[in-house]
């Protein structure tokens, strides 16, 4: 016990000598919550959008004033059919609104006229957006003209947003942010920590002491394991009293799933650090191969079930996407255990078997 | 010149020789961006919807066969229970719960008003949003035919009516793997190159090899030269594998010239090797140069528009992507691929970025010392 202790501690002065490293591990998960609190939002606003106005009559004047008073969009109305295509490929507007000859008139006397909305469709889901912004705003206008009326055999619909009644984009990111700051500072870290040895040479020292490899591993672990506990909690902090999300469920749980998942982790960068070659390679493999991987797999940013099935089979693999599911239950919905038991389980067995593979894998001798 | 040669022979040899890092450097991104692109699909498909059905008459039926049939749902539960319809939704196995009051029909018919409700799991809002409004315009439609049964419509308008028509250009498909599609490869190459240079002087330093060459003759701008280009052919190799995947994969065929492509993404690719060599310069071990030149990186690409519009960004987000190469080099490929841009159009961009490559360089000469 007494040698393991001591090994915990070399380990932790590693860790505390390397103050920027220190300052980059503890800084990520702050720098990472503000970007997603109150930059990153999936609503769009302040498009820019052009308007040809071939009319410039009375109704499309007043529909036009009314896509400036909204907060969607910026108008941009210097624009001629000549330069609308120069326009898009430069990247100034994102949509078109076209009013024909005779707007006005054709909507008085034909009762009907027509406007033209071109998107910039290069990303769809702005484009469908923008689209629907606009039609709204017009279809606005058509019923101001109209003048209010009821409609006979109405169905009229409610709509109640449960977990989020106010549609925040941070109740979804914020278990998001947890499993990716979680994912890359533990596995990065653990990682490298035994191919450094092996390339600075101390390896061998470690190798002719009398300690087991399975201490060696965990001693490597508990430095990360007390440092992520730190960053759990800034994380929970700054959410709860940042970005107003709520810790609906029980803390104790949560915390629990968290620390299983951290150890799910640390047991992960081991595996890669016993079986690289080089820092490089155990960097290289830790961040390129697990950073996108996480954004994209563990269904924060893009649902899992909107995947190929062979893309859903492959997400189970990422322990990230239970993670993401554990704390989107307990933390957001308020769940409890019995609700996440099932993906606790397989967290509790993604880390065993990594382990216990990483223990296999640690080689006792020097090639 | 000489110098210069012999020095570039050095680093390729290296990079040559250790095939572990190859591997990675060329399967990691052709694997990403054959994976990746699939998964990243926002288009919102199978909706998952629990239908609470109180009233049970014909209306109500007919209403949950248009939903049904109209292919973006899927009817996980038919119950008249919504305790139990909101244990669907508890367990993700559900998206959203409409619920058909007692007397629906009764109401629709003979009071002229009837309601419904729709409760939606809101933790994804795009999700919900998209649901939502996919479901309400199914109602609509529902709406527009009951009232069709039962009113005959005159044969002109006697309001007026605006029609809107939307065209989609440079994607009419809508398909949304054109739009990841591009970003991915910009982001690939960029980790590449930036963690490719922000380890390799600090290597030479932790190994010690780097005493060797600060007592040779070779100026710091050889050296800094010697890293950089064998980083900059890697890139350009990269970006070739990535386009031929989106050419003959994703069959993406770029509207703009492919050589409008090379010439920004050999400047861009400069500016990137210029950052994570200044890292390098600056960082004592491998481990703080990965951990500083990933942190940049990752504000980068969160901030670079891959994801989410940065037109909808707050403004002083907008005014840090104005320094931000990866949300250029992003709009860059996006324009000239999709949109066919050409040259002239991109031209500040590539201004910028050549700024960036300059000064970025220009740092990276300046703080390497040659004493330690």
């Amino acid at each position: 016990m007494k040698q393991f202790l001591f090994f915990v501690r070399k380990e932790f002065l590693h860790l505390w000598r390397d103050k920027r490293t220190l300052f980059i591990l503890f800084g990520m998960p702050i720098v990472q919550i503000f970007i997603f609190g109150f930059a990153l939002t999936n609503e769009v606003k302040d498009s820019r959008i052009a308007i040809l106005d071939e009319a410039k009559d009375e109704a499309s004047e007043a529909i036009i004033h009314q896509l400036e008073a909204s907060l969607y969009f910026d108008i941009e109305k210097n624009i001629s059919q000549q330069t609308l295509v120069k326009a898009f490929r430069e990247g100034k507007i994102k949509l078109a609104v076209v009013f024909p000859q005779k707007f006005s008139e054709q909507l008085q006397h034909v009762n009907a006229a027509a406007i033209q909305l071109i998107a910039d469709a290069s990303d769809p889901n702005v484009a469908t957006t923008l689209i629907n912004y606009t039609s709204a705003i017009i279809l606005d206008y058509q019923n101001q003209i109209k003048g209010f009326q009821k409609f006979p055999y109405a169905i009229k619909t409610e709509m109640r947003m449960l977990y989020n009644p106010e549609m925040k984009g941070s109740y979804n990111f914020v278990p998001g942010v947890m499993a990716m700051v979680l994912m890359l500072v533990c596995a990065m870290m653990t990682s490298i920590s035994i191919v450094k040895e092996k390339e600075m040479g101390t390896m061998e020292i470690i190798l002719v002491s009398p300690i087991v490899p399975l201490r060696v591993m965990i001693a490597k672990m508990v430095p990360y394991f007390i440092l992520s506990f730190v960053n759990i909690a800034s994380i929970l902090l700054l959410s709860v009293f940042v970005l107003d999300v709520p810790i609906n469920g029980s803390l104790v749980l949560l915390v629990a799933e968290c620390l299983l998942f951290t150890m799910t982790v640390l047991a992960l960068g081991l595996l890669i650090s016993t079986m690289a070659s080089s820092q490089q390679v155990a960097m290289l493999i830790s961040l390129m191969g697990l950073f996108l991987p996480t954004i994209m797999f563990s269904g924060f940013m893009f649902p899992v079930e909107n995947m190929p099935l062979p893309m859903q089979v492959i997400s189970n693999l990422v322990p990230a996407k239970w993670f993401y599911y554990i704390v989107k239950n307990v933390m957001i919905k308020g769940l409890g255990f019995q609700a996440v038991w099932k993906e606790t389980l397989i967290l509790a067995g993604m880390m065993l078997l990594l382990m216990t593979v990483s223990i296999m894998k640690f080689k006792t001798r020097l090639e | 010149m000489r110098v210069l040669r012999i020095l570039l022979e050095k680093e390729f040899r290296q990079i040559f020789r250790d095939p572990a890092i190859l591997r990675i450097i060329f399967m990691m991104p052709t694997v990403q961006l054959l994976l990746m692109p699939l998964a990243a699909d926002y288009e919102v498909k199978n909706v998952k919807i629990c239908v609470v059905d109180y009233d049970h008459s014909p209306y109500s039926h007919k209403l949950i066969n248009k939903i049904t049939a109209s292919g973006y749902f899927t009817l996980v539960d038919y119950s008249d229970s919504y305790e139990k319809a909101l244990r669907y939704v508890e367990r993700d196995e559900a998206d959203l719960v409409l619920q058909v009051p007692r007397s629906f029909e009764k109401d629709l018919v003979r009071e002229d008003e009837a309601k419904l409700y729709i409760a939606l799991n809101a933790i994804n809002g795009v999700k919900a949003n998209l649901g939502g409004a996919y479901l309400s315009s199914i109602i609509g439609d529902f709406n527009n035919e009951v009232r069709l049964e039962w009113m005959q419509l005159p044969r002109f308008n006697p309001q007026p009516l605006i029609s809107i028509l939307s065209i989609n250009w440079f994607n009419p498909l809508m398909n949304y793997q054109w739009f990841m599609v591009p970003g991915i490869l910009v982001i690939l190459v960029t980790m590449v190159g930036a963690f490719l240079s922000a380890l390799n002087i600090v290597k030479e330093k932790e190994i010690g090899t780097i005493e060797q060459i600060n007592v040779t003759p070779i100026k710091k701008y050889q050296f800094i030269l010697g890293k950089l280009i064998p980083f900059w052919v890697l890139g350009l190799i990269i970006l070739t594998i990535g386009l031929l995947i989106s050419r003959f994969v994703y069959a993406i065929i770029p509207v703009g010239s492919i050589s409008t492509v090379y010439i920004f993404a050999a400047v861009y690719l400069l500016a990137v090797l210029g950052l994570g060599l200044l890292v390098s310069t600056f960082a004592n071990t491998q481990q703080q140069a990965m951990l500083l030149s990933f942190f940049m990186m990752m504000i980068f690409i969160m901030l670079g528009g891959l994801y989410t519009s940065i037109d909808s960004m707050p403004n002083w987000v907008k005014t840090f992507t104005k320094i931000n190469p990866v949300a250029y080099f992003i709009e860059v490929t996006r324009m000239v691929i999709l949109k066919g841009s050409t040259l002239a159009d991109i031209r500040t961009h590539l201004i910028i970025v050549f700024g960036f490559a300059v000064v970025l360089n220009s740092l990276a000469i300046w703080n390497y010392k040659k004493r330690s």
